[in-house]
């Protein structure tokens, strides 16, 4: 089946040149394809037996409602302030907001380690990023959406929720923070 | 020919190496466009010294509101100005040039670069004047100026038309029979990369007029919305550049080494691919949006197969397995990798798309593919892994092949002897280098969590304090070392180019006694058809360098990918 001729990728190819690729060729884009394949497998896969998706809970909200979903969680459990942020220190399994504005994060949470919360975040601006650091789980922030996210801390400390996507000039200031019983 | 008018004929002219007949309108449309390509690569580069300066936390120049407009600049210049142009250029080739047409409606090929630059220059006075500091994804409800919107438009419009004239030459060369059989490979490449082109500009006409009719109050624009569609624009015009910068590899491989087309049918059907498999490209940038469900992302991601990562995957193997063959047809026969070691390394245009290859695989389909995994992209999702992912596809790869490319078409286009000749075969590898330690140091940064698009990660005047792991800083010194070590590798392609263009030494393949300024595949052109005995002998022996290559290449893919599925695994439960 070899082709006795060979030409450059300028040169116009004339006669019938759709033939059988050769052996290493046809060998390459098999061992690819299944590569591909498992590319793809994995992401299903995860979501079966992987602890970390971004599923999550979604739907529509108009920023004044979350807003006041946001008041009302803090109004409820606030136990605290923290440099003039509230603090608010929610039951386990309970649902949780987290609002993103221009430039804060609103409120910081206390968590318990080991127990799952619903954590609701959105925006009332501009777009913004949800970085939760160092654990590095980025999520992003949309005004008309709320994502409600299943999470269970796995450490205690102190954490910081760090602005990811750009959102004006004071964008670097928004740090939020998390604490971890 | 015989009956061509004699008006028409004046237009052409034989190229004296390639023997390729080159109309006028063609040639002079191609230049205009290479040289604002560079003049915005200049505008970018001008932007990336002020970028990596300030976030190199330790020399930190420009403040918060310079900052983010530069980086506007950068990312418009760079991303959208220069390699489109830069591709219209391409396009001017691969159509009347490589198929000997004459260019159809030259009119229109002017108009539309009128069009194009007025439209750059509008979008930039905005971005410059302070009323656009939105960035590159204008992400509503952030507002620039109505204008931006609008400049971009026009430029999109002229870019659009080019793409026609494209088609449009295409079909008067087949119809006047300019050349015989198939059009080439390359322009096939290019054929697909301006069929995307199609696909991208309809998705940005489709976002930027209503943003535009938004920035003027008249009508609503849901931010998610804008990003799905927006990112069809952006995501898609990557695979403009995707397929612009194959075909260079395979057109730089045929010039500078002689390197054959293993199979043409293998070649296309991966260009074909990625017309097939990209026009949802988009739900890589909404992995982790609030928008769309999990079957939404993971099918919009990989349509179950991936078959636009197959077809790179495919180029990967075809494209250095026809610079094997092409040199052991030349000669280069002993051992596995005589060929390789042979090559033409002081010759910028195989140098520098040799590394453009390498760059974009090994770091930039490696990072991309993983990154845009629908999980892992949660410990990815706009920290800096993702502009280093893009430095090492669009920078390392298509900006690399583009350079490569234009040590060729200086002497056979604007028939000028390249100056700094010395300068010129180190260039592309100061700007590969570069980039790769800029990239890498960014990729790492990201891993650790560090943010893109941000002024400063110390977060001065914040409410409460962020520490990032000491090793930070390590990678933020490199970061600036290779960012630096880039930007001289591209002043020193803008200066090579414009003394080139404008002072240049002519070329006259007759005046060989002196080769300097001029590639060796110019002064002679390497066999472009072989026959006979040896090319059955060659397909025989096959190509087991490339083998061994891209064996390397997959087991490093497959390390890579599965270390961060290991490295998500350790983060909080979330779903």
């Amino acid at each position: 089946m070899e082709s006795n001729e060979a030409h450059s990728a300028i040169v116009s190819p004339t006669g019938t040149w759709w033939l059988p690729a050769g052996k290493q060729e046809t060998m390459w884009v098999g061992i690819a394809f299944v590569w591909c394949l498992i590319l793809f497998a994995m992401m299903p896969f995860w979501h079966f037996r992987g602890g970390q998706n971004p599923s999550g809970v979604r739907s529509r909200v108009a920023p004044s409602e979350f807003a006041a979903r946001v008041e009302k969680f803090i109004s409820d459990y606030k136990v605290g302030e923290d440099n003039g942020v509230p603090v608010v220190a929610p039951p386990a399994g309970s649902d949780i907001y987290l609002m993103a504005q221009m430039w804060r994060w609103y409120p910081v949470l206390r968590l318990k380690q080991g127990v799952h919360y619903t954590l609701h975040l959105s925006s009332v601006d501009v777009n913004h990023g949800f970085s939760l650091h160092p654990v590095n789980l980025n999520f992003q922030v949309v005004p008309g959406y709320d994502y409600g996210l299943k999470i269970v801390p796995n450490k205690s400390g102190d954490f910081r929720i760090i602005c990811n996507e750009f959102c004006g000039i004071a964008h670097h200031t928004m740090v939020g923070k998390v604490v971890v019983e | 020919m015989s009956a061509m008018a004699p008006a028409l004929a004046a237009r052409f002219r034989t190229c004296e190496v390639t023997g390729l007949k080159v109309d006028w309108h063609a040639e002079t449309l191609l230049k205009v466009n290479a040289v604002v390509a560079v003049v915005n690569f200049l505008i970018g580069i001008i932007a990336a010294f002020g970028i990596v300066m300030t976030r190199w936390q330790a020399v930190h120049l420009l403040p918060a509101d310079l900052f983010y407009r530069f980086l506007t600049l950068h990312g418009l210049n760079m991303l959208i100005f220069f390699i489109i142009f830069f591709e219209m250029a391409i396009l001017y080739f691969a159509g009347p040039i490589l198929l000997k047409s004459r260019l159809p409606a030259p009119k229109v090929g002017w108009a539309a670069f009128g069009l194009m630059t007025l439209g750059m220059v509008v979008t930039n006075t905005m971005v410059l004047q302070g009323k656009a500091d939105v960035l590159f994804t204008s992400y509503p409800p952030l507002r620039a100026d109505p204008l931006y919107y609008l400049g971009i438009i026009l430029f999109a419009v002229g870019a659009l038309a080019v793409t026609c004239l494209f088609f449009a030459t295409l079909v008067v060369a087949k119809r006047e029979r300019t050349y015989e059989g198939s059009i080439p490979l390359v322009s096939f490449g290019a054929l697909t990369a301006a069929i995307i082109a199609v696909i991208t500009l309809l998705h940005g006409a489709v976002i930027y007029i209503p943003t535009l009719l938004w920035s003027l109050d008249l009508m609503h624009v849901d931010p998610e919305v804008y990003r799905m569609v927006w990112w069809g624009l952006g995501h898609s015009s990557q695979q403009i550049n995707v397929a612009a910068q194959v075909s260079v590899w395979y057109l730089l491989a045929a010039l500078t080494v002689g390197g054959v087309v293993v199979s043409e049918k293998v070649s296309r059907m991966a260009f074909a691919l990625y017309i097939l498999f990209i026009s949802m490209a988009s739900a890589h940038h909404l992995l982790v949006d609030p928008g769309m469900g999990p079957a939404w992302k993971i099918w919009n991601t990989s349509y179950a197969m991936y078959l636009a990562v197959l077809a790179s995957m495919v180029h990967g193997f075809t494209v250095p397995a026809g610079i094997e063959m092409g040199q052991r047809l030349r000669g280069y026969t002993r051992g596995t990798f005589e060929w390789l070691k042979k090559a033409p390394w002081g010759d910028p245009g195989f140098s520098g798309a040799a590394m453009s290859v390498v760059i974009f695989g090994f770091l930039g389909g490696v990072t991309g593919v993983t990154i845009g995994t629908e999980q892992i992209n949660i410990i990815a999702h706009n920290t800096l892994r993702v502009p280093g992912h893009f430095h090492t596809t669009v920078v390392g790869g298509t900006a690399l092949a583009f350079m490569a490319v234009t040590y060729y078409v200086l002497p056979l286009i604007f028939r000028k002897r390249v100056a700094f000749w010395g300068l010129a075969k180190l260039q592309p590898y100061i700007f590969g280098i570069g980039i790769v330690i800029l990239a890498m140091s960014m990729i790492f940064q990201g891993i650790f969590g560090v943010p893109r698009r941000n002024w400063d990660i110390s977060a001065t005047g914040a409410p409460f304090q962020i520490e990032y792991h000491p090793v930070v800083q390590l990678f933020q010194a490199t970061m600036g070392i290779g960012g630096l070590l880039a930007i001289l590798g591209g002043l020193a392609y803008i200066l090579i180019a414009v003394v080139t263009v404008f002072f240049g030494r002519p070329f006259r393949l007759a005046d060989s006694h002196d080769p300097s300024g001029v590639p060796p595949g110019v002064w002679k052109l390497p066999a472009q058809m072989h026959q006979g005995a040896a090319v059955t002998e060659a397909h025989r022996t096959g190509t087991r360098g490339t083998v061994i290559l891209v064996g390397i290449f997959l087991a490093c893919f497959i390390l890579y990918y599965f270390a961060n599925w290991k490295m998500l695994s350790f983060a909080w439960k979330v779903g």
